[in-house]
């Protein structure tokens, strides 16, 4: 490498003597050189190019002072220097030899003219005024001495021969004279133009060296600006071979490059684009630019912005083309990549707007569907007021006129608050809000509980049959609240339009369905087809398309008939596909139709079994073993006719039963043995109270006492709802029904003062709630925040807790969670795993109670952040809007005081 | 006793006007009424304590909110927020209406970090306490004169 280097540097001062046109650094910077073709033997293509005097605009009174102030300038003029003592000497080398050649034709001239002397014999005696050459030089004197002597022997021989007639010889002589003087004149004229000559070529010498010092001008420009340009540039003929060629960054040989095409020389991307683009400039004939993207071994990649112009001789005939390439691949770069920012730019600025628009979107119908829920909220509140004062009512002595009315009164605010459970179900189902709980259900407990709420209640000659298949799992999870409420609705859906025959529930495991598609199912998922059947009116075939549309009935006179929200269905669909399934009908008119829908769900293990069986049995199934209960695949109800409900106020009276309703056994209900016509429901649920104690709707999925002889089950409270959907619904949202209140006051009197905490941190709130709560005649103790709160429900057993949400160190939603995670698991690790520092004094008693469910009340500052839905997902069961007044704390007491 | 009973009656009516006014002009809703609802035998200075602990609550708040927003740079915006939504709490528990409505704006000003329209805020929810202070103080004063003039203090039914 280092010896190569060496001779093309060599190599390189040769170039630098002969020509200047090349920047002398241009071997120093590669290790190969790169083939500048040497100009003394290519003097003739440099002509034809002509780039110099054609391209120049150098300004010759600037450059000098460039030149003088630049390094490159400096050596540039050194190099000048040189270049024009060369040419001197070379001047005057050419000038002698000029003058050799002219002394050489004098000297012949010379030899002539003695020849014809000799020739005609000339007389020794020449007329003095005969012009001769130049005297000064010796050298001719001497060749004219030598001459006249040998001209005098041979005239002196030619006369001894020729004597004969002297006239004839004399006129001869004359006119030999004549020619003689003539040819002298000649010569002399000769050597006056030979001087002449010399003297021009003295005169010439200065124009050239104005033009040479011109040319070395706008060499020395050009080298100026080029010498760091990263340029290339290049002739080549019409063949595409390059004649000559200039590199800043040379990497090739001048042999590697001359008299080659570029496809000869390089491989890669973009060598045949640019040999194609350079013939398509030599055949069109117009000057030309493209960037080309080169991808060769020799130099990587690299982009070129080039320049190819096609280049005539003076025939105008095309002889190859001149070409420029200047190396752009930073720019090239730089600008790709502005492109491409801009575009992501663009393509940013895009989603965002489309994200501002989503989230406004969405902003908007979740402000709404807040709005609706509240609104639906404040209308049922009173309305449930109204409705249960009408129950009441109807329990007085009445005459029948009254009765009948009250009855209208009762159905109507019924089908109101039904229409707001549903539109609320909806609209949560629909704003997403509403959230799938897993818990671990019997399947075939659902379908029996289901029929026998829907036997109490059942008016009409009707058989209610379930049927499930062996092989569906006894223990299954899912969201069973959800799925209860499904079968409930189409149960009660197809009792309404069945008037005689049968309705019934059939289960069965089906494989999964082509829809389940890529949802990941891991082998315990089974997919359990459920068919709502009735021998009822059926369904013609144009109403079914839009059966599932929400208010929509199957005809004007249906929903004249028979009433009802025409949102049921809506709900059942939505609900079944949030699960993941798929809900379809098939009916034929007059014979029946059949609700279908199928649901994934997961397999209990065996395993956990044994932990959570409380949450979804009956204490009834350990106490007093039914052995056939949770293996029973075949079920049959037959409705009370004529019995308890002689109308149907006390059935849709049980709607407004609070979600800590009191509950009625089941076992009477199923069994007929309600059999006292009088015994409304309102009275069987008191009598029930004493051992009922209250319980949620939800909290059959959360959890039991298991060994809570004495606690209801969520079986029990479904035979008291006719309607259990909408109950559940109401679970989440307070409900107080004055009839409780009624119950509350008589009960209150036979328990010892309740324990009541307040979990809240602003003292002021405090103040005024203490205050309220003496003048209602309760006292309460005091947490400031969450982990206060948690200790004080950890020692001491309370009976309800009234949670402010938003507190420093721990919030009421946290706390909420950490105690009812306490509450099913029987330990404070989650919340000592969430930094509480739980006091383990007492903590026998805590285990204790780890059965019961405490009433968790919520105060809301009616924020977003502190929403109802929130306070409910955390498991609160209710709450009360701040500022807190008397009377919302006096109904929130005579809610969970009993 | 006459003139006893008219004094009385007199100051009665003024109260009333002054309490009506209150209400009137947006300083007390009816939360200010559960308050004075409270208020009996046992605890007849019930709602005056409350009231002086929201005004002592509401000094300290805004001393310490004003600390926080007077840096003038990395204002800690959550102990604001904090300080706001005690004092929210608070003014919406005793009835105090516009002490409350400015600090929901507050809070507002306080959720996208603007600096600018906090300490407009804070100025606003000073002027209203202090301003709610010395309404109530006089209501305060009207009634203590009525029991000092042996009356009863008068029911008023805002509505």
């Amino acid at each position: 490498m280092v010896c190569e280097m060496e001779t093309d540097q060599i190599e390189e001062m040769d170039v630098e003597v002969l020509s200047s046109m090349w920047p002398d650094d241009v071997g120093t910077q590669a290790d190969n050189q790169f083939n500048v073709e040497k100009p003394a033997g290519d003097s003739d293509t440099l002509k034809e190019v002509d780039i110099a005097e054609k391209r120049t605009m150098a300004d010759l009174k600037r450059l000098p002072e460039l030149l003088n102030t630049t390094d490159q300038g400096s050596s540039q003029l050194t190099n000048l220097v040189r270049q024009w003592e060369y040419m001197q000497d070379h001047a005057v080398r050419l000038l002698r030899e000029e003058l050799k050649i002219l002394t050489r034709q004098r000297e012949e001239a010379e030899a002539k003219e003695l020849k014809i002397i000799e020739e005609h014999n000339f007389e020794t005696e020449e007329p003095e005024n005969v012009p001769v050459l130049d005297e000064t030089s010796h050298l001719f004197r001497r060749f004219r001495q030598k001459k006249r002597d040998e001209l005098v022997d041979s005239k002196r021989v030619v006369i001894d021969e020729e004597f004969d007639t002297v006239a004839y010889w004399k006129q001869k002589a004359l006119s030999l004279e004549k020619m003689l003087e003539a040819s002298t004149e000649r010569e002399r004229r000769l050597i006056e133009k030979l001087n002449e000559s010399l003297k021009t070529m003295e005169s010439h010498s200065a124009p050239v060296e104005e033009l040479t010092q011109n040319l070395k001008r706008a060499e020395g420009f050009l080298h100026f600006i080029l010498q760091n340009a990263p340029i290339v540039m290049g002739h080549q003929d019409k063949d595409l071979r390059y004649l000559f060629i200039y590199n800043k960054f040379p990497s090739l040989r001048e042999q590697d490059i001359l008299g080659k095409t570029d496809v000869e020389i390089f491989h890669g991307g973009g060598v045949k684009e640019s040999e194609d683009f350079k013939r398509e400039v030599l055949e069109k004939g117009k000057a030309s630019k493209r960037e080309i993207t080169f991808e060769t071994e020799l130099f990587g990649s690299k982009t070129f912005l080039i320049y190819v112009e096609p280049v005539y001789n003076k025939a105008r005939e095309k002889i190859g083309i001149n070409y420029m390439g200047m190396e752009v691949t930073d720019q090239v770069r730089k600008r790709e990549k502005m492109a491409k920012l801009r575009e992501d730019n663009a393509v940013r600025k895009a989603m965002e707007s489309e994200l501002t628009k989503t989230i406004h979107i969405t902003e908007e119908t979740m402000r709404a569907k807040q709005m609706l829920a509240t609104m639906s909220h404040e209308i049922r509140s009173p309305l449930s007021g109204v409705v249960g004062m009408a129950e009441i009512l109807s329990t007085t002595k009445l005459d029948k006129e009254q009765r009948q009315l009250l009855n209208v009164m009762i159905s109507s605010g019924d089908l109101v608050l039904q229409l707001i459970n549903d539109i609320l179900d909806l609209s949560k189902v629909e704003s997403g809000v509403m959230k799938l709980e897993a818990t671990k259900f019997r399947p075939r407990e659902v379908v029996k509980h289901v029929l026998q709420t829907a036997a109490a209640s059942l008016k009409k000659d009707l058989t209610l049959e379930g049927n499930i298949a062996d092989e569906v799992p006894i223990l299954v999870v899912g969201d069973v609240l959800r799925i209860r409420q499904i079968l409930t609705n189409l149960i009660s859906n197809a009792i309404k339009f069945t008037h005689r025959g049968k309705v019934g529930i059939k289960l069965k495991v089906i494989s999964e369905p082509s829809f389940a598609g890529d949802k990941e199912q891991n082998e315990t998922s089974v997919w359990i087809c459920c068919d709502v059947y009735d021998t009822g009116i059926g369904i013609p075939e144009n109403a079914l398309p839009c059966l599932f549309k929400k208010y929509m009935q199957a005809s004007a006179d249906h929903a004249r008939k028979y009433g009802g929200t025409g949102l049921g269905l809506a709900i059942c669909k939505q609900l079944v596909e949030l699960m993941g399934g798929q809900l379809t009908v098939t009916s034929q008119v007059n014979l029946g139709s059949t609700f279908t829908f199928i649901l994934p769900y997961k397999v209990a293990t065996s395993d956990d079994h044994s932990d959570d069986q409380d949450e979804f049995s009956d204490m009834v199934d350990h106490h007093q073993p039914e052995p056939d209960d949770t293996t029973e695949g075949y079920f049959q109800f037959k409705a009370l006719l004529g019995s308890i409900y002689s109308n149907g106020g006390p059935v849709m009276g049980s709607n407004f039963l609070p979600h800590k309703a009191m509950l009625t056994s089941p076992i009477k209900l199923i069994n007929g043995s309600v059999a006292d016509p009088s015994n409304s429901s309102g009275q069987s649920q008191t009598v029930q109270v004493e051992n009922g104690g209250y319980m949620d709707e939800s909290e059959s999925a959360h959890q039991y006492g298991n060994g809570n002889g004495h606690r209801c089950s969520s079986k029990e409270s479904e035979s008291c709802s006719s309607s259990q959907a909408s109950s559940e619904m109401e679970s989440e949202l307070t409900v107080s029904s004055p009839r409780e209140e009624e119950k509350t006051e008589t009960e209150v009197k036979e328990t010892s003062q309740p324990k009541i905490l307040l979990v809240e941190d602003n003292k002021i709130n405090i103040m005024v709630a203490k205050s309220m709560m003496k003048q209602l005649g309760y006292t309460m103790d005091i947490a400031n925040n969450g982990v206060e709160a948690i200790n004080a429900v950890k020692d001491t057993s309370y009976d309800l807790v009234l949670m402010d949400v938003c507190m420093p160190v721990m919030d009421g939603l946290k706390a909420t969670r950490l105690i009812r995670s306490f509450e099913e698991s029987g330990n404070w690790d989650a919340a000592i795993e969430a930094g509480v520092d739980i006091k383990t004094s007492e903590s026998e008693q805590g285990c204790e109670r780890s059965t019961d469910r405490l009433p968790i009340v919520a105060m809301t500052a009616n924020t977003l952040a502190e929403s109802s839905e929130e306070c409910y997902a955390n498991g609160m069961d209710s709450f009360i809007s701040k500022p807190v007044t008397l009377q919302k704390l006096k109904e929130c007491l005579q809610q969970y005081l009993q | 006793l006459h003139a006893m009973n008219t004094v009385v009656a007199q100051l009665q009516r003024r109260f009333q006007d002054y309490l009506v006014s209150l209400y009137q002009q947006g300083f007390l809703d009816n939360q200010f009424t559960e308050l004075r609802k409270l208020q009996d035998e046992g605890t007849p200075d019930f709602v005056a304590e409350v009231v002086s602990l929201f005004f002592d609550d509401c000094s300290k708040l805004i001393n310490s909110m004003s600390r926080s927003l007077e840096r003038p740079e990395n204002v800690d915006f959550k102990q604001v927020d904090s300080g706001v939504h005690q004092l929210k709490g608070s003014s919406s528990s005793v009835g105090a209406r516009r002490v409350k409505n400015v600090c929901i704006s507050f809070k507002e000003c306080c959720d996208v970090q603007n600096r600018e329209g906090c300490l407009r805020c804070l100025q606003q929810v000073d002027y209203e306490y202090k301003m709610l202070k010395t309404k109530l103080q006089d209501l305060f004063n009207l009634e203590q004169q009525i029991v000092q003039a042996g009356g009863a203090i008068p029911q008023v039914n805002i509505n």
